[in-house]
């Protein structure tokens, strides 16, 4: 009997040779772990925060704060008890990279947890990983066993342990992931304090997602020049995009930041392209007639790496109720704006479809989502209001009956 | 319930008994029960030290934390938009047949559970669904047949 289980294995890569330009830093397989660590630890934390500070790099999990200033900060804090931490609770809706790159390159992501423990001096890291990739767990461990083994042989004090997540969004953000990892329900923390004043035990925690920490290991390794040569003032280096939805070649890719939304349907729609949904549920859906002025990095719409493409044969309301219906459900429901938010929204958004409301409604809906923008605790109630409101503002019609 | 019992204080045993312990030793008890009862709670409670109001919250908190009995294998199909799109209702539609159960709903004999869940990562290679921790992609109603009646072989 064929069974056909996807064989992580067999993970094929579309590479193919057009006009956006491929890099291949983060899934370019020679990795060689000792080397890198026994360079960066030759050198002096100020020499590998600058280094990194010059590099340009900014997170890679959607927010993009810059890397550097997160490890310096941490670094600074009178308490000596610190922690890093790898997010890989990738739950994002279109997102799948950070599954690929600990599949395949899980050494790097060690790799960039040990530059940063050396420059904050911590000597336990831990990596969170999604209860939806457990299988990776087995693997993981493995390989985490060889990484050990390196750092007993350069006598570098540090250790990695892995966390399993339970099937819930709320906990890729980062409050949530500590409340999560100290045995709690993962229900995000007032800020300030921010982690590296006050994170996992309430101590100075640096908290990384996993592309972002292969980033850092890399330019340890290559140096600031060879990324910063790549992409614009604004987003520095290349970028792993997580493409799915209507494409011909849906997938993984490395892709050099700064290109517009045109040029990037040209390449992956199907010739049919409405609207391209730019960073997720939590993201922007940029429609067809703002592709050309739409600048896909931290000048134009952030991403996280979701890139999820709709062609016209789509309907825009579905794509908005399944946003919603997933927000209505991961929403932790600790502050009301986004518990009460995502529930009227959806009820708000069927009402209408079903002509029960007024096709006005939908602007009473709008300024909810601008409500929760300045009232939720946290980044989940905070961004609903992104894809609500560039949805109906651009699809308006498809909203109503 | 004596096999709770031991199944608990193993778990305290490999993970500790701190607070940090409880989310692993509640994972724990998942994999090996498919669920937690209200007994398990209370034994974990016990066993840590802490109110069972405080193991209740966290376990209610986490969507594969189960606290209501599950089947021995639980299938999970992702409802997220991408897999939508590539038609996640009709292989909904066909394990639905195939088991004959709802969504929500466990099997008589206690084999299967079958629930939807949130976005898996597997966009690119919709529509995909987990059992227990074995993730199957690129499903057709053909392909989910073939995997299930495996599954009730097994």
């Amino acid at each position: 009997m064929n069974i056909l289980k996807s064989n992580p294995l067999n993970e094929d890569i579309t590479m193919s040779n057009t006009k956006l330009k491929r890099v291949d830093l983060i899934f370019e397989q020679d990795c060689n772990t000792k080397e890198v660590l026994q360079s960066a630890w030759a050198k002096s934390k100020d020499e590998i925060i600058n280094e990194l500070l010059e590099s340009g790099l900014k997170g890679r999990g959607g927010a993009g704060f810059p890397t550097a200033l997160k490890w310096k900060f941490t670094s600074e804090q009178p308490e000596t008890e610190r922690y890093i931490i790898c997010n890989a609770d990738e739950g994002e809706p279109g997102t799948f990279k950070d599954r690929e790159i600990l599949f395949q390159v899980p050494c790097k992501v060690f790799g960039g947890m040990a530059v940063c423990a050396k420059v904050i001096g911590a000597t336990e890291g831990f990596i969170y990983l999604r209860g939806e990739y457990r299988f990776l767990l087995p693997q993981l461990e493995k390989k985490l066993d060889d990484f050990h083994k390196i750092l007993e042989e350069l006598k570098v004090p540090f250790r990695i342990r892995i966390i399993m997540g339970s099937g819930a969004y709320i906990c890729g953000e980062e409050s949530a992931l500590f409340e999560s990892m100290e045995g709690q329900r993962g229900e995000p923390r007032n800020k300030p304090p921010y982690p590296t004043i006050a994170g996992f035990r309430s101590k100075p925690t640096v908290i990384n997602n996993v592309e972002t920490l292969v980033y850092a290991f890399m330019i340890s390794k290559h140096g600031a020049r060879k990324f910063k040569e790549l992409g614009t003032a604004d987003s520095r280096g290349s970028k792993v995009f997580s493409i799915s939805g209507d494409t011909p070649i849906p997938g993984i890719y490395e892709l050099e930041l700064g290109m517009t939304v045109e040029q990037f349907v040209e390449e992956f729609g199907d010739g049919d392209t409405k609207a391209v949904q730019v960073g997720g549920a939590s993201g922007f859906c940029v429609p067809r007639k703002k592709f050309k002025d739409t600048i896909i990095g931290f000048e134009g719409v952030p991403t996280g790496g979701s890139m999820m493409i709709f062609n016209s044969s789509r309907s825009m309301y579905n794509v908005l109720k399944n946003y919603i219906e997933f927000f209505e459900e991961e929403s932790c429901g600790q502050c009301t704006p986004c518990r009460v938010g995502c529930q009227q929204l959806l009820k708000g958004i069927e009402a209408v479809k079903k002509g029960e409301k007024h096709a006005a409604y939908l602007d009473q809906l709008l300024k909810l989502t601008e409500s929760m923008k300045i009232t939720a605790k946290c980044g989940l109630g905070q961004s609903v209001a992104n894809s609500f409101s560039s949805i109906v503002e651009n699809f308006r019609e498809e909203m109503i009956y | 319930m004596p096999e709770i019992k031991e199944l608990v204080k193993s778990l305290a045993d490999k993970y500790g008994r701190t607070r940090e312990s409880l989310i692993p030793i509640l994972q724990g008890v998942v994999q090996d029960q498919r669920y937690i009862s209200d007994e398990a709670m209370t034994e974990i409670a016990r066993e840590l030290d802490i109110a069972a109001a405080q193991v209740y919250g966290t376990a209610t908190f986490y969507s594969f934390l189960d606290t209501t009995p599950r089947g021995k294998y639980v299938i999970r199909v992702c409802r997220t938009i991408t897999c939508s799109m590539k038609g996640k209702n009709q292989i909904v539609q066909e394990i639905e047949d195939l088991l004959k159960i709802k969504v929500g709903e466990t099997t008589q004999n206690r084999k299967f559970s079958l629930l939807e869940t949130n976005c898996l990562g597997w966009c690119h290679k919709g529509p995909a669904m987990l059992i227990n921790d074995e993730v199957y992609t690129e499903l057709t109603p053909e392909k989910v047949r073939e995997i299930i009646s495996e599954y009730i072989k097994k």
